[in-house]
């Protein structure tokens, strides 16, 4: 038992689910509070497995509302924490993930996408949770959410939730789907002096002279945790920069503010995407997760035709890059957004594109995902 | 053969029912190729009802380059451990490709018409063994044996990491028991070529 | 109404006067509660306890979920996080795991932690969690106005009951002891020396503690069940309630017009969630 079982450095062949769990391993990871459903559960016993190997804890909490906030809790104990779910899951953990962003904690949510609604396609793939990830929980408030398209980059993107998390002091959204999360693949994990990890940022600050919801130009408060003596108060209530409730719509105004600022004004340092074939395309194949590595057959399927099409993988969903889908609307013939729901992330496209080129969507219901001879034709025809 | 494995990407979908360790073929090449043979690997399987007894079916991608599409478009080699499996998946097979099959478990349709068929009473030969649930470790030596997809090595060093400890050497000599079949196969044909 | 009985005055009173500022947040004074609420009483029990148990300040976290007894958390100058309606126990339960130097405390109303933290409660109780759970049970949901919640006596009155709640009451105790809790007490808000006694008792062990407070809710509860002012709830609860200690939990239901049983009805150890990790989960990875 100890720190060097954190870190498996290696050539794997895991799992999404299980290379998700060892990002969380190596991000430093203490406690995991989940509840157990398909398609995530692998996480969660790969993480009752491990944790206890470092002197973390796993916990299965009673159900996700309880599995949310025991995350929440442990966060503000001094620990890095996560769970993950899917499907119904998700939905029951919306309450509190608010409670997180108001309380800006930082934490880890993997959201294992199955199809829905309701209990839907338990073993079967879907990506219709893109706009309750960004609008779920009541109220307005910004995220930062991740759809990894492969184990390894699940592994990659789930250090990358915990260093963001760390970073803008939120919850991290890990958006994947069954498709990733049940494929295997070969999964590198790098020596543990070679991760970058991003620590937890406790203030210098003593007693009485800091406050947990102050910040600077970039609108991010600094940490602390229960027990170092700050007698913090904290509230899902509108708060002032103390934590003290403030029911009044001035408070309400910089704090909204304030919650939406800390990640629209940071937001080109948040973003990640990845451009293919993109230096002479007249079509742009947006995509995400599962459906990405499929709209990428269909875009060679319509290369072969002659069509010039490249694709903007989107790598964070949430903020959304409105900057770079504006600016190549300047220049490119029409996007095709592929994606497994009927049109979420192809709205945002749409909105951003304003009128300034064709928009088409390839729609899929989930439980399976794309042909992409589908997703050709749909290239073809956006290149008319 | 060692080394020289085919540098194109490759598609492999082994079918039979649950219970018979179809995943664990899928798991065993793919770990082979992506961990010890210095290629991308990409395994996938049906889940869903299916997964509990019923069909079972896995997808195995290897390529020398990174994988963009994981799904089988059209399988380089298709192997049948069950009838269902057969039935349902012997008409998307490469023009050029192999159709494995345990001869015990699968009749061919009469209008069966991949070239390359090879069969082998993997079940039988596990039973002969002691355990039949080896009958896919046999069966992966057999598709060893017959195709250069993943080196050889990469495939015997992915098994022992992937079966019970007890269990490796039975599970090798199940392996070396397909493999042997397949090449005593291969010099038959060529007996009879020759001939 | 009737002048106050001597006594019932002191408690008052000294809830005003009483050395205990440093544990509160008077920058948050004055508090939302309304007068006659046995909210305070219980509240400096509270203060007085952990005064007593020498127990560092800085060790002490309080969490609540919603409700007028939720916002004792805002109020005690201690690290306090006021969550969600019902949440109060998982995030405690994080919390607690996450740093076990912490005694971490979760105070709440009855409809906050048996309705809609019902599961939280039983199963926080079964694991045994090193958590000290205060209820505050007035019957009734205080913040929002006087509807029917999970203790509400048969035949009472509330906003969402207005022909009197059919409707069976959970019986505190009994629902902790049943699920697994160690340490099990039930006060009314005007005995405040046992009150007291029995939360420096609980402060300082170990697992799943749970204190019911029998508190008066003049504004919400009496009104509607014209009672009368908070004191004279005070001493309807006084006059009515026996002292029972170990008493069968079975025998503590609460109805309209009968005793309310008060006492410490159950002190047992058993291990602990924690217990199980370090013992056995650890020990089978080779630990201490
Ligand atoms: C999910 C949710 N549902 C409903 C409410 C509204 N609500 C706030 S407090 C409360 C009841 C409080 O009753 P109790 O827990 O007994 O506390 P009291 O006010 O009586 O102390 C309710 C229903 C809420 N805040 N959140
Ligand atoms: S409504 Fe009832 S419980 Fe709430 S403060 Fe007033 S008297 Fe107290
Ligand atoms: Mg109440």
């Amino acid at each position: 038992m100890g720190e060097e079982r954190r870190v498996l450095t290696g050539e794997h062949f895991l799992t999404g689910d299980h290379a998700c769990a060892e990002g969380g391993m190596a991000a430093g990871c203490m406690f995991f509070g989940g509840y157990p459903i398909t398609p995530s559960t692998e996480i969660a016993e790969r993480m009752s497995l491990r944790l206890p190997e470092v002197g973390g804890i796993f916990i299965q909490m009673e159900d996700e509302m309880a599995s949310m906030n025991s995350i929440l809790g442990a966060a503000w104990g001094g620990w890095k924490s996560m769970t993950c779910t899917s499907g119904p899951g998700f939905s029951l953990m919306m309450e509190n993930l608010g409670l997180g962003i108001v309380l800006e904690t930082p934490t880890v949510l993997v959201n294992i996408q199955r199809g829905g609604p309701s209990t839907g396609l338990p073993t079967l793939s879907g990506q219709a949770d893109m706009m309750q990830a960004k609008w779920g929980s009541h109220g307005d408030y910004e995220i930062i959410a991740l759809a990894p398209n492969s184990p390894q980059e699940i592994f990659d993107h789930t250090i990358k939730a915990f260093n963001l998390a760390e970073q803008y002091r939120t919850p991290v959204l890990v958006m994947s789907d069954e498709s990733v999360g049940h494929m295997t693949e070969k999964v590198i994990i790098p020596p543990r002096e070679e991760l970058k990890l991003v620590p937890r940022n406790y203030t210098k600050k003593k007693p009485g002279e800091y406050l947990p919801f102050e910040c600077g130009e970039d609108e991010i408060p600094e940490m602390v945790k229960a027990g170092d003596g700050y007698k913090i108060h904290i509230t899902g209530l509108t708060h002032d920069k103390r934590g003290y409730p403030d029911i009044s719509a001035e408070a309400q105004d910089w704090m909204v503010r304030h919650l939406m600022n800390k990640i629209q004004k940071n937001k080109k340092k948040i973003i990640e995407v990845e451009r293919i074939n993109m230096d002479d395309a007249e079509v742009v194949v947006v995509s995400y997760g599962i459906s990405s590595r499929v709209a990428h057959r269909g875009m060679d399927l319509a290369r072969k035709t002659g069509v010039k099409v490249g694709m903007l993988r989107l790598i964070t969903v949430w903020p959304f890059p409105d900057y770079m889908i504006k600016e190549l609307a300047e220049r490119v013939k029409a996007f095709v957004t592929v994606e497994l729901n009927f049109g979420q992330i192809a709205l945002e496209v749409e909105r951003y594109v304003a009128g300034k080129a064709k928009c088409y969507l390839v729609p899929h219901a989930g439980g399976d995902v794309h042909k992409p001879e589908d997703i050709a034709e749909a290239i073809k025809e956006a290149a008319k | 053969m060692k080394g020289a494995t085919t540098p194109s990407r490759k598609e492999v979908r082994f079918t039979g029912y649950g219970g018979q360790g179809m995943v664990v073929m899928g798991l065993i090449l793919g770990r082979a190729a992506a961990v010890h043979d210095g290629k991308s690997a990409t395994m996938t399987q049906s889940y869903g009802p299916e997964a509990r007894g019923g069909a079972s079916s896995t997808q195995c991608i290897i390529s020398p380059s990174r994988i963009f599409y994981p799904y089988v478009i059209e399988p380089d080699v298709l192997v049948g451990m069950s009838q269902e499996g057969y039935d349902k998946h012997r008409l998307n097979i490469k023009p050029d490709g192999k159709l494995l099959y345990d001869e015990d478990l699968v009749t061919l349709s009469p209008e069966e018409k991949t070239k390359n068929i090879h069969s082998i009473p993997a079940t039988r030969f596990a039973e002969e063994l002691g355990r039949k649930i080896v009958a896919n470790i046999v069966m992966l030596g057999f598709f060893c044996g017959l195709t250069d997809f993943v080196a050889e090595e990469a495939i015997r060093k992915a098994i022992e990491e992937s079966v019970p400890k007890p269990t490796i050497t039975l599970n090798i000599k199940a392996f070396d028991k397909g493999k042997s079949y397949a090449l005593s196969l291969l010099e038959g044909s060529a007996a009879k070529a020759k001939s | 109404m009737n002048k106050p009985a001597a006594h019932l005055e002191t408690a008052i009173v000294e809830q005003d006067t009483h050395p205990m500022a440093d544990l509160l947040r008077m920058d948050r004074m004055p508090h939302i509660w309304c007068s006659g609420c046995g909210l305070g009483t219980g509240l400096t029990c509270f203060i007085m306890a952990l005064k007593e148990t020498g127990i560092p300040e800085d060790k002490v976290a309080v969490v609540s979920g919603i409700g007028c007894t939720g916002r004792v958390a805002g109020y005690l100058n201690l690290d306090s996080f006021h969550t969600t309606h019902g949440r109060g126990i998982p995030f405690a339960t994080g919390l607690a795991l996450a740093n076990p130097d912490l005694r971490v405390v979760v105070y709440s109303g009855d409809g906050d932690l048996v309705a809609i933290g019902g599961n939280h409660f039983i199963h926080s109780a079964r694991r045994n969690m090193d958590l000290m759970v205060v209820c505050v049970n007035n019957f009734t949901y205080g913040m929002t106005g006087g509807q029917a919640g999970p203790t509400t006596p048969i035949s009472a009155k509330a906003s969402t009951a207005p022909y009197g709640s059919y409707d069976y009451p959970f019986n505190i105790p009994y629902l902790a002891i049943a699920s697994g809790a160690t340490y099990v007490a039930r006060w009314t808000s005007l005995h405040m020396r046992r009150l007291k006694n029995s939360m420096r008792e609980a402060l300082p062990k170990k697992g799943f503690r749970v204190i019911e407070i029998i508190c008066p809710c003049p504004t919400a509860f009496a009104r509607k069940n014209r009672l009368g002012s908070g004191l004279d709830l005070m001493k309807h609860y006084h006059d009515n309630s026996i002292i029972k200690h170990g008493a069968d939990p079975r025998e503590a239901d609460i109805d309209m017009n009968g005793k309310v049983v008060c006492g410490t009805f159950l002190d047992i150890e058993r291990p602990t969630f924690r217990d199980f990790q370090t013992e056995n989960i650890a020990k089978q990875l080779g630990g201490e």
